[in-house]
């Protein structure tokens, strides 16, 4: 019998469904070894679960969710202090889907706060370990579903994006991201951190969990208008040819601020496409170069009212004895929001006030639309857009966590294809030594893991799936440290 | 003294009678017990979003039609922030540019726009005084968030608070036609602020504004801004200045009082609702809503006055008052054709306005429209005179009841043309020997000894025209 951790969740829908494998053992497998891990990838496990029916599309496959989306009756923080002891009374319509399909929950992932950052350390509950090198993070915002995925502690977990934070730390981890357009999947029940933006999606060991993931999560929601689903059934992806289809790589980039291994790795996965038929050309993008810069006004602007409902009045915590009630607000604020929190909190605010919102908001709202023309004039040209997912490969744990500068320019590539609402994947494409300084074989010590990401125009999910299953087929790329002995 | 004149702009929140909330499907109530219609989404729980209320949208729409309103094509939402416990989300979603009913006018008064929002909560404090001062403790009542309302601001068109008044009881009978609101001052479904400032005649430019907040009803509108002007005149008759406030008027007192300056104003950092889509109303549906408007007061009053023969003010006095017109209307119809419709009108907006006072709803009162109807009919056919008429109305007001019965039991039925009416008069003339001859010689004035001895005489039944027939008639003149 094949080892059932080292299966990925559609292989062991498979199994399942022609008995070769249970779904409650292979809930209580993961259930057991999610309790037991060292990575801090859980911030909660699951109770044991009997799966409904293996009938069900999903057959009982657990799955693990990030801590921002809201389940019914079980605490659910955002990673934030704040929200200490909260219960939601309901559950995200992406979850539920999910489970409509006949996933069965296994556990709360770790997260950085509220979804702020890119290397998983401002969670409440303490950075998360990445299982390739333990002294390193994850990545982030969604660190911890991809830490579980990548230590084989789930066979996939839901994660959001709002910058990058399902794609960057999917390359970091060795796994597949996928951030679909805008609307394509509710946001309803998934805790707010800049809605104009946010988008969930999957984080998987392959491009076919991807899609499967997606095709459930997917669709319409009446209690989210800004909600579209896709417009197309998501396929499974098949390993169609390249022959023909434009790969274009942003002109010019800069590579200076690029660690030279992951620009080797891309470089080689350009040859490994135009192996595969695929031609590569350049686009221009030119107010890419703004992109950070209008993400970092938006994104806080939008997140400093979004945690506005976080004042200790309703739910979560509330400051100790306060002897008023701006004297409650200021100090459960205070207490409860880390400091990355509040540094975006300040940052939004200033940017929306008086006196400041034409110069601030206005002006990179303004530019959110120049970058949007942008993608539209470049698709005209081309299929689809690659670059590497993020400038480096994962770094240590406390490395840039005194310089949120640096921390914010590793979105360099995955910001402006949020502000335009793109899909977007990334996909393994190669190791590089652990200082990112030359792309590596799979067998070299201390090896890291560097990402393609994709970018396809809105709603072209399954040429974009077909694409990177195509590519990820034609890869050497080993099989991460999700593959786990059983023993 | 200088002459001043008044600059008025007023905002009136009118809440919306909707099924459910502005964004959630919770029902909307009042004075249901706390806290019973809520749901994670208006109490604006983590992950929750908003989805618009249709039927609200439709609502703002047909006010700003009736309005005459441009409608946007395309309309926006937008956050509100600021930090208030009755305020779930931190935030309040209302619309800044562009609303969703652009300019418009009412009766001359221009507006300067119409938009939607969503109502806050309700603070309750505890203690003694009931106000936030001296409070133990301050609860909340979330039933009432998530209201729709819709925000009305008119241009600074109005001078007096006569003027303000007349115009809100016309806005008022307007929304209330259109059947979207209770528009209920008392239970808050209708709130009006007014923003005053007062400036030379021939000057321009605006003085500085005060703000008279939440004043819950007409009289202590009218009130409340008179006294605004005159404490602003005096400011300026003496050299001072007027400072930029919100006020509170106490209806109790007549006075003013400093709510807070403006100087504390809040920046709400207004910025796009990014969990909203843009309104975006085909213009087969603003035709669809344009056609289902009814009769609205203007045109109702125009009626009255044209085809009912009532007196252009009392025509604008029944229509612009909803309650009011209501009523006339349901006398009309049980007087039924032929009815003396001009008499009915100076009766209900006369003699019955008196009684239960102008704010006062008479479909509340003890007078049926049945009763009145038939009193205003007794009248026409003489069988009750004025003064016994006003008896009756005034039993009618205390206890209801059927007029025809008051009058038997309380004797108010005229004389009219009877043997005991002229004997009365016989004694009358023989009584007062004077006034006989001074009327011979010409001067009628004397008639009021004659017809003071007759009321007297038949407490007040006599109808003082016969009376006057008859006296001549028996001097020949």
């Amino acid at each position: 019998m094949r080892d059932l951790l080292n299966l990925t969740a559609a292989q062991a829908v498979a199994a399942i469904k022609i008995g070769e494998a249970d779904a409650s053992e292979l809930h209580a497998l993961y259930r057991e070894r999610a309790g037991t891990e060292s990575i801090n990838s859980y911030v909660s496990v699951g109770d044991a679960v009997t799966p409904e029916s293996v009938d069900a599309p999903l057959a009982g496959v657990p799955i693990a969710v990030k801590d921002l989306f809201c389940v019914e009756g079980i605490e659910t923080r955002a990673c934030s202090k704040i929200l200490t002891g909260y219960i939601p009374p309901y559950t995200a319509t992406a979850i539920s889907k999910l489970q409509e399909a006949g996933a069965s929950y296994l556990g709360k992932t770790n997260m950085d706060e509220f979804a702020m950052g890119s290397s998983n350390e401002n969670s409440a509950f303490g950075a998360v370990r990445n299982p390739w090198d333990e002294s390193r993070v994850p990545g982030g915002s969604s660190g911890g579903s991809a830490a579980a995925v990548a230590a084989g502690l789930a066979p996939w977990a839901t994660g959001t994006d709002t910058g990058g934070s399902i794609r960057q730390p999917a390359a970091f981890c060795g796994l597949v991201g996928l951030k679909p357009t805008y609307g394509a999947i509710s946001r309803y029940g998934m805790i707010a951190f800049a809605s104009s933006l946010d988008q969930a999606g999957p984080i998987t060991r392959d491009v076919t969990d991807a899609a499967l993931m997606l095709k459930y999560m997917q669709g319409k929601d009446e209690m989210d208008s800004t909600s579209t689903g896709m417009n197309e059934d998501v396929a499974t992806p098949s390993n169609e040819s390249l022959a023909g289809k434009k790969f274009a790589i942003p002109a010019p980039i800069d590579w200076s601020g690029v660690q030279s291994g992951v620009k080797e790795v891309f470089d080689i996965a350009c040859k490994r496409i135009e192996a595969l038929g695929g031609e590569l050309t350049e686009v221009p993008l030119p107010h890419a170069d703004y992109a950070l810069s209008a993400y970092y006004v938006i994104a806080p602007a939008e997140a400093s009212a979004n945690l506005s409902r976080f004042d200790g009045v309703r739910f979560g915590e509330r400051a100790a004895d306060p002897t008023g009630l701006t004297d409650m607000y200021e100090r459960t604020r205070g207490e409860g929001f880390g400091p990355e929190v509040k540094r975006r909190i300040m940052l939004g605010t200033y940017a929306l006030s008086s006196g400041y919102y034409d110069a601030y908001y206005n002006r990179a709202q303004q530019v959110r639309t120049k970058i949007l023309e942008d993608y539209a004039a470049a698709f005209a040209n081309c299929d689809f857009i690659i670059t590497p997912t993020a400038p480096s490969v994962a770094f240590g744990i406390g490395e840039k966590i005194d310089d949120p500068l640096s921390m914010y320019l590793g979105d360099l590539f995955t910001v402006p294809v949020s502000l335009a609402g793109l899909p977007a994947i990334s996909v393994p494409a190669g190791l590089a030594t652990s200082d990112g300084s030359a792309a590596v074989e799979p067998d070299a010590d201390g090896a890291l893991p560097v990402g393609l990401q994709i970018v396809a125009p809105h709603f072209k999910e399954n040429a974009l799936l077909d694409a990177a299953y195509a590519f990820e087929k034609a890869t050497d790329f080993a099989d991460g440290p999700w593959t786990w002995s059983a023993s | 003294m200088a002459e001043y004149e008044a600059v008025i702009g007023l905002e009136i929140h009118v809440q919306l009678s909707t099924q459910t909330k502005m964004f959630c499907g919770c029902k909307l109530s009042f004075g249901d017990t706390p806290n019973t219609h809520t749901c994670p989404v208006c109490l604006g729980h983590p992950g929750t979003l908003p989805v618009p209320n249709h039927e609200a949208i439709r609502s703002a729409i047909k006010i700003g039609l009736a309005l005459n309103c441009d409608i946007a094509p395309r309309s926006m939402f937008h956050r509100k922030n600021y930090f208030y416990p009755d305020l779930p989300k931190g935030y309040q979603i209302s619309q800044f540019d562009p609303p969703i009913c652009g300019e418009g006018e009412l009766a001359g008064v221009q507006l300067e726009r119409a938009h939607m929002e969503e109502d806050a909560a309700k603070n309750i404090h505890v203690g003694e005084s009931g106000r936030v001062q001296g409070a133990s403790r301050t609860v909340v009542d979330y039933n009432r968030g998530g209201t729709p309302l819709v925000e009305i601001v008119t241009k600074p068109d109005i001078h007096s608070g006569a003027q303000a008044r007349e115009w809100l009881q016309l806005l008022r009978a307007t929304v209330k036609q259109l059947g979207v609101s209770d528009v209920n001052m008392e239970e808050g479904s209708l709130r009006c602020d007014a923003n005053i400032s007062i400036r030379r005649v021939g000057q321009t430019e605006l003085g500085t504004k005060t703000e008279l907040k939440n004043m819950n009803s007409f009289r202590f509108i009218e009130r409340g801004i008179d006294a605004e002007i005159a404490r602003q005149t005096a400011l300026l008759d003496v050299g001072e200045k007027v400072s930029q406030e919100t006020l509170h008027f106490d209806p109790a007192s007549g006075s003013l009082t400093s709510l807070r300056s403006k100087e504390e104003a809040h920046d709400y950092r207004y910025f796009p609702e990014p969990d909203l889509v843009p309104v975006a109303p085909s213009e087969a549906l603003i035709d669809e809503i344009r056609a289902s408007l009814p009769e609205l007061p203007l045109q109702k009053a125009e009626r009255y006055e044209k085809e009912l023969g009532i007196a252009t003010d009392t025509a604008k006095f029944l229509a612009f008052n909803a309650d009011l017109g209501a009523y006339f209307e349901s006398v009309l119809a049980v007087a039924g054709d032929g009815a003396d419709t001009k008499r009915i009108g100076d009766w209900v907006t006369g003699e019955l306005i008196a009684r239960i006072g102008a704010d006062a709803n008479p479909a509340e009162s003890k007078v049926t429209p049945e009763a009145l109807a038939r009193l205003i009919e007794l009248v026409k056919e003489k069988a009750v005179n004025n003064t016994g008429a006003k008896l009756v109305l005034d039993k009618l007001v205390e206890s209801g009841g059927d007029p025809d019965a008051i009058v038997e039991s309380e004797g108010l039925a005229a004389m009219g043309d009877s043997d005991e009416l002229a004997g009365i008069i016989d004694a009358a003339l023989e009584a007062n020997p004077k006034a006989a001859d001074d009327m011979r010689a010409g001067n009628m004035k004397a008639i009021g000894a004659i017809i003071g001895f007759v009321m007297k005489q038949t407490q007040g039944r006599a109808d003082g025209g016969e009376v006057t027939r008859i006296v001549r008639e028996k001097l020949g003149l």
